[in-house]
């Protein structure tokens, strides 16, 4: 008897996958969207996400779903059209360049506003008790990258303590933990300090192709003092204080902040990384975030408006406010005032 | 393990008494001696080998759960709410929406303060708010807004603390460390003191940890909103990937002629099953959602590419399962007059059902812990509602794990290994599943 049984079995598995295949078709249709979809940079993510989950709590509207797709990836994305398909924001750790706002263009995608939304600063940590360090820039680079400056010629990197660097840094075996290619906080990093760190060598001016210097500034070595973590900055957390002192990592300032029992900052060109040094420009190694909007998609996609709003005020992004508890750095006051007019009176972004 | 060890001691050899030869002669007991020592160090190294797996697997799984059960329990403090008209809405009122925007941080900060009334300074005030979890407003919001006769009224209730609370009674946090330092201050320890000794703070089952879903703060996380999003995926995988991994097989191992085309098809799907899941994340990204314009982060397009990933995997072990059903059946069942299909629907697929089963349950199994393949059509998304429907955006389990273990906040750190310990669970009771159907069905020739 067993076997009819299964063979109905079968028969309504059958069944069931034609059906399954029957959804697809009403599915295909667009259909419009009751929720706002956010794309783009990790670095941006946990802010974001902060202020979708408050919004949907307090505003009525339902909460936005936001994906990391890295800045690039969301960029790409948002810039692919307008209509309900598309995304409706993305968010970014850089600003918008000129050649993906042309994309945007080219895709219909004209009216974009751009929200500024704080800052974050990348920090170079360590073992809480070791030793305090001032590193230079300078320091940084040659301590890490991959070709450096060796009697008037560009040499694979020989040094191998901070004191071979820079006789006033303590005798510690260069061994750096940092984020790999792929991650936002790698591209800041080299932007911010070994494509800084570089400039004043004679051999690097030397290089005469524009190109061919960048990629020296910015090739790090290979031969184990740099190692590549991971995009999980936890992990890198959990290595530094667990392992022996002197060992620093490379992570988003919100890391160091939450870890300040375990960690501590580095002081890069004589400037301690906190929220205040951060916000007013004077730590080197700090970047403002950036969110865009899709002007096409208010008034049709419900709660736009109100998000953004949400996004700059005082309770969320204001010194004081629920993001800086999550580790952004809020912008000094008469900058927050000029983002904030610029967003709710939706200026275009312009070129 | 004991019988290993007992065969590594040499053997006696009874030859050596019968016919004293060439095999007793000193050069021919060295070479014995040495071949007997070969198989000894061969076995060590075998056991070496199982121990260290074995070793490896314990860390793991004592270091998840070490980390992860505290994840289980969550503190809350117990706090006597006046819910005035005045901070919510005049009573009487029914719209929800208006019951929500009332001012519950007034009243939380309100019942906190009778507990501590000599808290008095701004800056006081912010840290003694911080022991309650940012969550409880809308918690005790959506509480009034279920039963709008309780405004007016006081209640009495456990609410979440923060996540650094948490962390703290929890102890993960290093208290050694200076004041400024620490994330939880000298007067909030005082404060959870007093409210321990008095029992209004104490650590509760984390019922929110089965029942909700995504959230920023570590205290408001749940995973039922990746279980659910799970579930909807594995059952399109399944309603796609079963029925057509079995026609397939059952077509290519019973009635298909053996020649150059159906071997290259045979070549094709066993190097598709060696393909990198990511690979079918791009198929589908393409496929599903460029041109049929089907939504993104849905479970039914992440079913859909976890079918086409699974699919190869399940016809290779139909089709196992089916030449498994020897031939004598089918010539018994052809000789008293079954047509072919007959002989397969009644005999033959019967009999290899519980092979193809548990060949199935192993690779919904494998779909369960997939995230590559998801990651490309946006299913590695911050979603806070549960879905409803299988075309509503959704995460699954395994996105969840990767999203928190992404997550700066300390609280995080136990949430993803609970989360792992749940994951866990239900691969196990999968695979428990497969080798149950084998024990109970399955036949031996």
């Amino acid at each position: 008897m067993r076997y009819t049984v299964t063979n109905k079995a079968l028969l309504l598995a059958g069944l069931a996958a034609v059906a399954a295949f029957g959804l697809a078709e009403p599915v295909a249709a667009q259909q419009a969207r009751d929720q706002i979809r956010i794309v783009g940079s990790s670095t941006v993510y946990p802010f974001t996400t902060t202020v979708a989950e408050r919004f949907s709590q307090t505003g009525g509207f339902k909460a936005p779903i936001v994906e990391s797709t890295g800045t690039g990836g969301g960029m790409k994305l948002f810039c692919g059209g307008v209509g309900t398909q598309h995304p409706d924001l993305t968010n970014a750790s850089r600003a918008m360049t000129k050649g993906e706002f042309e994309q945007c263009a080219a895709n219909g995608v004209k009216e974009i506003v751009e929200m500024k939304v704080g800052f974050d600063g990348i920090a170079v940590a360590l073992k809480k008790g070791s030793t305090p360090v001032n590193l230079k820039r300078e320091d940084i680079w040659l301590a890490l990258a991959a070709q450096v400056p060796v009697n008037g010629a560009l040499a694979p990197n020989p040094y191998k303590t901070w004191k071979q660097v820079n006789a006033s840094l303590p005798d510690w075996k260069i061994e750096v933990m940092g984020p790999p290619p792929t991650s936002g906080t790698r591209d800041s990093f080299v932007e911010l300090v070994m494509d800084q760190g570089c400039k004043g060598f004679a051999e690097i001016k030397a290089i005469a192709d524009s190109k061919a210097r960048g990629a020296a500034c910015a090739k790090i070595r290979e031969d184990g003092a740099f190692i590549e973590a991971g995009e999980n900055d936890n992990l890198i957390v959990q290595r530094l204080a667990s392992g022996q002192s002197g060992v620093m990592g490379v992570f988003g300032y919100s890391f160091l902040e939450e870890n300040m029992d375990k960690l501590m900052g580095a002081k890069v060109d004589g400037v301690e990384p906190d929220a205040d040094t951060i916000s007013s420009g004077k730590y080197p190694v700090s970047r403002p975030l950036f969110v865009y909007a899709k002007k096409a998609h208010i008034g049709v996609v419900p709660g736009m408006k109100e998000f953004m709003a949400e996004y700059v005020s005082d309770r969320a992004m204001a010194a004081g406010g629920y993001l800086e508890k999550k580790g952004l750095v809020s912008m000094p006051k008469a900058e927050m005032e000029k983002v904030r007019s610029q967003v709710l009176g939706l200026t275009n972004l312009a070129m | 393990m004991t019988d290993i060890l007992a065969d590594t001691v040499p053997r006696q050899q009874p030859a050596a008494a019968l016919t004293p030869g060439i095999h007793m002669t000193d050069a021919a007991n060295k070479r014995l001696k040495a071949r007997y020592a070969a198989e000894r160090r061969f076995k060590l190294i075998g056991l070496a080998a199982i121990l260290f797996s074995l070793a490896a697997l314990v860390i793991l799984l004592t270091t998840i759960a070490s980390n992860g059960f505290t994840a289980f329990q969550q503190t809350h403090i117990r706090l006597d709410l006046q819910l005035s008209a005045e901070q919510i809405a005049p009573v009487g009122t029914t719209d929800v929406r208006q019951i929500m925007q009332g001012n519950y941080g007034a009243v939380i900060l309100a019942a906190l303060q009778k507990k501590f009334p000599e808290v008095q300074s701004r800056g006081e005030r912010r840290r003694l708010q911080a022991l309650v979890s940012a969550g409880a407003e809308s918690q005790v919001g959506r509480m009034v807004a279920a039963d709008p006769s309780l405004i007016g009224q006081s209640l009495s209730i456990w609410l979440p603390t923060s996540s650094d609370i948490d962390m703290f009674v929890k102890k993960q946090v290093d208290t050694t460390v200076p004041e400024e330092q620490r994330r939880v201050n000298d007067a909030q320890v005082r404060w959870i003191d007093s409210l321990k000794a008095s029992g209004d703070l104490e650590l509760r089952f984390n019922t929110r940890f089965f029942t909700g879903a995504d959230s920023r703060e570590p205290e408001l996380v749940g995973i039922w909103g990746g279980v659910v999003g799970s579930f909807y995926t594995l059952l399109v995988t399944l309603l796609v990937a079963f029925p057509l991994g079995i026609m397939a097989a059952i077509y290519l191992e019973e009635f298909a002629p053996k020649n150059r085309w159906t071997e290259t098809i045979e070549v094709n799907i066993n190097n598709l099953a060696a393909v990198p899941s990511i690979v079918y994340g791009l198929l589908g990204l393409a496929v599903f959602i460029g041109f049929f314009g089907m939504p993104r982060s849905a479970p039914f397009v992440g079913g859909l590419v976890l079918a086409l990933m699974s699919l190869p995997v399940i016809i290779i072990a139909s089709r196992a399962a089916l030449r498994a059903v020897p031939p004598s059946i089918r010539q018994a069942a052809l000789g008293l007059g079954a047509s072919p299909l007959q002989v397969v629907l009644h005999h033959v697929l019967p009999l290899a059902m519980p092979g193809i089963l548990t060949g199935t349950i192993i690779a919904m199994a494998h779909a369960l812990g997939e995230t590559a393949p998801l990651l490309m059509i946006g299913m590695v998304a911050f979603i806070v509602d549960i879905p409803a429907t299988p075309v509503d955006a959704a995460t699954v389990l395994p996105v969840q794990i990767f999203m928190w273990a992404d997550s700066s906040e300390r609280g995080f750190v136990e949430k993803t290994s609970a989360a792992i310990i749940v994951l866990l669970v239900f691969l196990l009771l999968m695979n428990l599943a497969a080798i149950l159907l084998r024990k109970k069905f399955e036949r031996r020739w």
